[in-house]
């Protein structure tokens, strides 16, 4: 995604005084692993502060000191220029910190209202809540971010990107002074981050500061004035956005030049193993047809909502398909059976790793070995040391850094623990693998090995058929391009054919184009 | 900038639908109780009787009371199975007190049984909050301790109902037009709380923490605080539900209240409030006692062997559970469909 041209942006100089929120050679240990060694940054009023590293770099760490979570072993946290100490997260909060984490923490059960303002809810005499100023309040805020949830439905039901909306939503409300956001535009559309963009430009205008936490350098980009690059635990550099290039600030985190970020430029297509057919299910989307052939990286492109997980789950089995045929190398496959799709030679990795992919509390070997027990058992019983050897062959040719194979998978880096995921799939030798956000949350350095790997996949003649909402990982990686929009397929485009405006057209329905 | 109110409509099928079955859960359990009673009175017309009601009213409200306390603690994904134990062990220093102190007035009778459930309910949260020892654990072992207390100060004793002042009595037995002080004063402190639960912050941290404890431990809720404040009040109203026992019987021996604990779940399930957690009123537990009751008075009418109370007890729960289950399905589906954000 090219960066957008910024609207008018605001003068960006020095402010005058000491820094709104300081952390200076802040250190933090977790027994004998150093998780930050040198943690050090400052956040001006008004600016969008982009906070870039390679996953165990320590980003998380400082975010979790600055939210109070985690108390610093040595260093120190400033507050305009004051020594702070925070004793929990209340304090980290009452001094006008707010986080917005990556993964969506809110309460199912209760109203999006209620989970804005827990805690805060308004009240009327007698320290009564009142319901009603509550809502009206949380449609505010809403209005102010452009977006329309209803403030009395339960949080339960709502999707990762509306999930998000609400945590934003809540901070908002909070009126914080410094907004951390890790990950935000992970699960959003374009269309929502442009909006969040909007709504991050207010928040500096009004005197905020924000630090942004992401992996698309490109949104550093565009919404930011200033860069803290940070290395294993370490600062590395802080620069103004103006002075760097996307180049000057990877070799900053990873020590290294990374060329090739979309090694896949083609590989001979083979037979066709995949053969979907009209396949439809009622309210969600209809009448999808296309073929994935050996050797081929088909993407499905589109928005939030469009349809593109749906499709896949639908294809292996996870949800059953109301109408339509889906045909693996010739067999034809029953709806909603996945055992059936995975003896066929699908695999498929989902969305959400943490609660579909992995058993977090399972150890690596546990996890690697998940999909293929029958194969790894004799006489029914599992054979742990099949076990151990089928995740150390894949840990290594995966690269996966781990520190023993029967860690629990919760205490792997992001990118790591979709190595694990890749590993369960790859060790049962598909012949088609779904992979349904392959980089979603997951560093530099390891998205590119990630990217390398679905390359030699395909080299060797396994069908790939990917769901991406990163624009540039599709263009880059895809041999052709199936584009969804409200549950149809609306286009189809070759590598040659795709760029970033023809693909965002059919997405968003403005196409008049016909599937190729 | 649109004004708020100018916003369009948000489609809201899923939302209604949620609340509509809330209440409809409660609005279900009111339909059964009478179903019940209707088909039983047609079999035993005593059933319909000024006294029989009055039992009736009398004998659910003992659970109810204690029920409000654990649709607290369950709420708050924990469970309280002490309760039975802190009523008898409530019960009986409260008639020891009259009995070595005749004079003694009332209010400290009360004073002391709910002092003493709450003291047991405190230990129940310290252990559980701060050490963070599963509740389940934690109770069931107070269970024990606590019944194994009470039954060494008892020794064999049995209170002699003549010590208790009449005055106390009918608080326990008295009625007006049928209607049982007891059953007032639970409906009045269950109605209460009912209130509190909506009404107030630290009560929904508590919905808070039972939906997603994490969360709620990251979103500042001081949860240590707040869920011994919950066993406190369930041990605090178990505490009273020992001094309206004593009331009521004026006799206790040790194994007052011996079994209540499984019927207070049970009814607080039946009445909605989901085992791990995060949803249900104390209204509805209320409720699901009263129904667990009347099915239980209502096989002595229809003269249904006794025996057959506690399958259906059981069978109430497994179908209560499962109905839970299915309506949440449906209602997961359509808060799915519905979707979230519109966008502007």
């Amino acid at each position: 995604m090219t960066p957008t041209e910024p609207a008018a942006r605001p003068a960006a100089g020095p402010p005058a005084g000491p820094p709104m929120v300081e952390m200076r050679q802040v250190t933090k240990s977790f027994g004998a692993a150093r998780a930050l060694a040198d943690g050090t940054i400052a956040l001006s009023a008004g600016e969008a502060h982009a906070l870039l590293g390679e996953n165990g770099a320590g980003k998380s760490t400082l975010v979790k000191i600055l939210a109070g979570v985690y108390q610093p072993d040595g260093g120190t946290v400033l507050i305009d220029g004051e020594p702070v100490v925070f004793a929990g997260p209340a304090a980290s909060q009452a001094a006008g910190i707010s986080i917005i984490y990556q993964e969506p923490t809110l309460f199912p059960d209760l109203t999006v209202a209620e989970n804005i303002f827990l805690g805060r809810q308004p009240l009327a005499s007698g320290r009564r809540i009142d319901h009603r100023r509550m809502y009206r309040d949380a449609a505010a805020v809403f209005a102010r971010l452009g977006v329309t949830i209803d403030p009395r439905r339960p949080a339960r039901g709502l999707s990762v990107a509306d999930q998000q909306i609400v945590e934003i939503a809540k901070a908002i409300s909070f009126n914080a002074r410094l907004f951390v956001m890790d990950e935000p535009t992970a699960a959003l559309t374009s269309v929502e981050v442009e909006r969040l963009f909007e709504v991050v430009r207010t928040l500096r205008g009004q005197g905020a500061a924000v630090l942004f936490i992401s992996h698309r350098l490109e949104e550093a980009f565009t919404i930011c004035q200033r860069v803290t690059v940070m290395r294993d635990g370490r600062f590395v550099r802080t620069d103004p956005i103006e002075a760097l290039t996307v180049d000057a600030i990877i070799r900053s985190m990873v020590g290294r030049d990374l060329s090739g970020l979309y090694p896949h430029t083609g590989s001979p297509v083979g037979e066709p193993v995949l053969q979907v057919d009209r396949i439809g299910r009622i309210g969600v989307f209809s009448d999808i047809s296309f073929t994935v052939h050996a050797g081929e990286i088909v993407a499905l492109a589109g928005l939030v909502g469009a349809g593109r997980s749906e499709v896949a789950r639908a294809i292996f089995g996870i949800d059953k398909r109301d109408t339509g045929t889906v045909t693996v190398r010739g067999k034809r496959l029953p709806p909603g059976r996945p055992q059936v799709a995975m003896a066929a030679g699908i695999g498929f990795v989902p969305e959400d790793r943490r609660q579909q992919g992995l058993v977090m509390d399972l150890g690596v070997d546990h996890n690697v070995a998940l999909a293929s027990l029958h194969r790894l058992s004799r006489f029914g019983l599992i054979r742990r040391s099949s076990e151990g050897r089928l995740a150390a062959d894949w840990g290594r040719r995966l690269q996966l850094k781990y520190d023993r194979l029967r860690n629990p998978v919760w205490t792997l880096s992001g990118g790591n623990q979709q190595k694990v995921v890749l590993g369960k799939w790859l060790s049962r030798e598909p012949s088609l693998l779904i992979i349904d956000e392959p980089t979603r949350g997951i560093d530099v350095g390891t998205k590119a090995e990630v990217h390398r790997l679905l390359d030699e996949l395909v080299q060797s003649g396994v069908a790939v058929l990917m769901i991406s909402s990163e624009l540039p990982e599709v263009l880059g990686m895809a041999d052709r391009i199936l584009v969804l929009h409200e549950g149809r397929l609306v286009r189809e485009l070759s590598r040659a054919q795709a760029d970033e405006g023809s693909v965002m057209r059919a997405a968003t329905g403005q196409t008049e184009g016909a599937v190729a | 900038m649109t004004a708020v109110a100018d916003a369009p409509p948000v489609p809201d099928r899923g939302r209604r639908m949620l609340e509509s079955v809330g209440r409809a859960r409660e609005l279900g359990i009111v339909a059964a109780i009478v179903i019940v009673f209707v088909v039983t009175t047609v079999k035993n017309s005593a059933f319909a009787h000024g006294d029989s009601v009055q039992q009736l009213l009398a004998g659910a409200s003992l659970i109810a009371l204690l029920g409000a306390g654990e649709a607290l603690v369950i709420i708050s994904r924990n469970v309280d199975l002490s309760v039975g134990s802190v009523l008898g062990l409530s019960a009986y220093l409260v008639g020891t007190l009259f009995e070595h102190h005749h004079g003694v007035p009332i209010a400290l009778a009360f004073v002391v049984g709910i002092g003493v459930g709450a003291a047991c309910g405190l230990v129940n949260g310290i252990l559980t909050a701060v050490l963070r020892v599963p509740s389940l654990v934690v109770t069931l072992a107070a269970l024990y301790v606590i019944r194994g207390i009470t039954a060494l100060i008892v020794s064999g004793h049995q209170i002699d109902p003549g010590s208790i002042p009449g005055s106390f009595q009918n608080i326990g037995n008295a009625a007006v037009a049928n209607v049982p002080w007891l059953a007032i004063l639970v409906t009045v402190i269950v109605v209460g709380i009912n209130y509190a639960m909506r009404t107030f912050r630290p009560a929904r941290d508590l919905y808070a923490i039972g939906s997603n404890p994490e969360a709620a431990a990251l979103a500042g809720v001081p949860t240590g605080r707040r869920i011994c404040v919950a066993f406190m009040i369930s041990g605090a109203l178990a505490g009273l539900g020992g001094v309206l026992f004593i009331s009521e019987f004026a006799t206790v021996n040790s194994t007052a209240g011996s079994g209540y604990e499984l019927l207070v779940v049970a009814a607080v399930v039946v009445g909605g409030v989901a085992i791990f957690g995060g949803s249900g009123t104390v209204l509805g537990a209320a409720l699901g006692a009263l129904l667990l009751n009347t099915i239980s008075q209502a096989l002595v009418a229809a003269r249904i062997s006794a025996f057959w109370n506690q399958a259906i007890t059981g069978a109430l729960l497994l179908a209560a559970i499962a109905f839970d289950r299915f309506v949440s399905l449906r209602v997961n589906r359509a808060l799915r469909k519905q979707g979230g954000a519109s966008h502007g």
